[in-house]
């Protein structure tokens, strides 16, 4: 026994050993795309359950807090608000008409409704990534509600990101705004369409996001046209808005323009998301 | 054996603050790195194994939930670990300017393998724009929480240091 405790690896193979051991993980999960698998399911179910409630404690404190900050600016807005409200409803009704006559002219056309209404599942924002440089965050939700990897991830109205990661219990999603995120996105006003990237710095300085390659052939393009996903991503379904154009310049070949993007959510302040569980067919074989 | 389960509990409620309260109360979109002073004090408290160990499983942690490959920040924090672990001959407790340059040094430099691993291989050369915007402000928040999480690192691995001589005493 006591001749056993004395005997010890030095510490310099140990290293090598491990080394070698997150050198070969950097490869097969690069080159295969693999994910951690039983690791997922091991830390989903220690660190996701402690997440969720330090999130929960602090997101009650935070609420409570702004809730007394806000009231003041609520209640004016609450005014202003109102009367958009009247002004609205009395537009409403003339798109009720519009809209139950366009219905009428599908129907004779015998057209699917463009976008069908996907199926979503609602979920909480627990964690965000510990280092400063990308934006990634995890969701409560997971394999067991039925999500997968490139799911596409919804706030309001607008598009989060793409499910990169799950666990049985998680889920990690890249927001559009991480370094690393291109879309493929169009103009809703003239259908042409463009990449778009995120950005570390311009997120940073202007909290926008960028766009490039747009062929916009007609100049049609203006500042504040809506962009949405296109139809030629593999990943991400048809017509979700990103964001609005903010800036828009040609590129040096004359052909191309790009600019920066207005993105459609508050990436700071996200704390519920939707997933929609209906994803691209990337035309794919399913085995 | 007590000691691995506090080591262990150290370790998982840095991560869970790091990813949870602490992105509350970040500065303009920047949070401290609280698992690079654990792992970089364990290494100059404990010698490069331990530094080694930690830094290993913590940098495991952040692959697994936020990492787009396995194992790259586990091959970092190992190392960085390990390096620390080289300085235990110089450290005294009393003297807290060692430790707070190898923690910022530890952190710059973490930070410097991120941007050239990640960042500069897919051809993003705004160097400076990353160091003034990302390195820095990253390493002031981060030297900050020092002062308070390394005194209480400190005070654990002294109370564990000093139960454990006194087991071993009782066999002597």
């Amino acid at each position: 026994m006591k001749r056993k405790s004395k005997f010890k690896i030095p510490s310099k193979y140990i290293l090598m050993f491990l080394s070698a051991v997150c050198g070969i993980a950097i490869y097969v999960s690069f080159t295969m795309n693999l994910s951690g698998g039983p690791l997922n399911t091991v830390a989903g179910y220690v660190f996701v359950p402690m997440q969720r409630g330090i999130n929960y404690v602090g997101s009650f404190l935070i609420d409570k807090a702004d809730n007394l900050k806000n009231l003041k600016s609520v209640m004016a807005e609450n005014q202003e608000l109102k009367a958009q409200v009247d002004a609205l409803t009395s537009e409403l009704n003339t798109i009720k008409l519009e809209q139950y006559e366009l219905d009428n002219l599908r129907e004779l056309l015998a057209l699917d409704q463009k976008y069908p209404s996907y199926e979503k599942v609602a979920a909480n924002v627990i964690s965000k990534d510990t280092g400063n440089w990308f934006s990634v965050f995890t969701i409560d939700k997971g394999s067991k509600d039925g999500i997968e990897t490139d799911m596409n991830v919804i706030a309001g109205s607008g598009l989060v990101g793409v499910v990169t990661d799950v666990g049985p219990n998680y889920a990690k999603v890249r927001s559009i705004i991480d370094d690393t995120s291109k879309v493929s996105g169009m103009l809703t006003t003239t259908s042409d369409g463009c990449i778009v990237h995120g950005d570390l710095q311009e997120m940073n300085e202007n909290q926008n996001i960028l766009f490039t390659d747009l062929k916009d052939s007609d100049d049609k393009a203006a500042v504040g046209d809506p962009v949405v996903t296109s139809y030629i991503s593999d990943k991400y379904v048809q017509g979700i808005l990103i964001g609005y154009i903010n800036t828009l310049e040609v590129d040096s070949n004359n052909l191309t323009k790009s600019g920066t993007l207005t993105p459609a959510v508050d990436f700071e302040h996200i704390q519920e998301v939707l997933v929609i569980l209906d994803k691209k067919d990337s035309g794919e074989t399913k085995k | 054996m007590k000691r691995k389960i506090i080591v262990i509990l150290t370790v998982i409620i840095c991560f869970l603050l790091q990813s949870t309260i602490f992105k509350f109360l970040s500065f303009a979109s920047i949070s401290p790195n609280l698992l690079i002073i654990v792992t970089s004090s364990f290494g100059f408290m404990r010698g490069k194994k331990e530094g080694m160990v930690i830094g290993f499983f913590s940098g495991l942690l952040i692959d697994i939930f936020y990492g787009s490959v396995i194992g790259l920040y586990a091959l970092l924090y190992m190392y960085v670990g390990y390096t620390n672990g080289l300085f235990r001959k110089m450290f005294f407790p009393e003297d807290i300017k060692l430790p707070m340059i190898l923690i910022s040094a530890s952190d710059v430099i973490c930070n410097l393998f991120v941007y050239f691993f990640l960042f500069l291989f897919r051809r993003k050369f705004a160097f400076d724009y990353y160091l003034i915007h990302i390195i820095i402000p990253e390493l002031v928040y981060t030297i900050l929480v020092t002062i308070f999480l390394y005194f209480i690192l400190l005070k654990i691995n002294q109370k564990l240091e000093m139960t454990e001589k006194r087991s071993t005493g009782k066999f002597v």
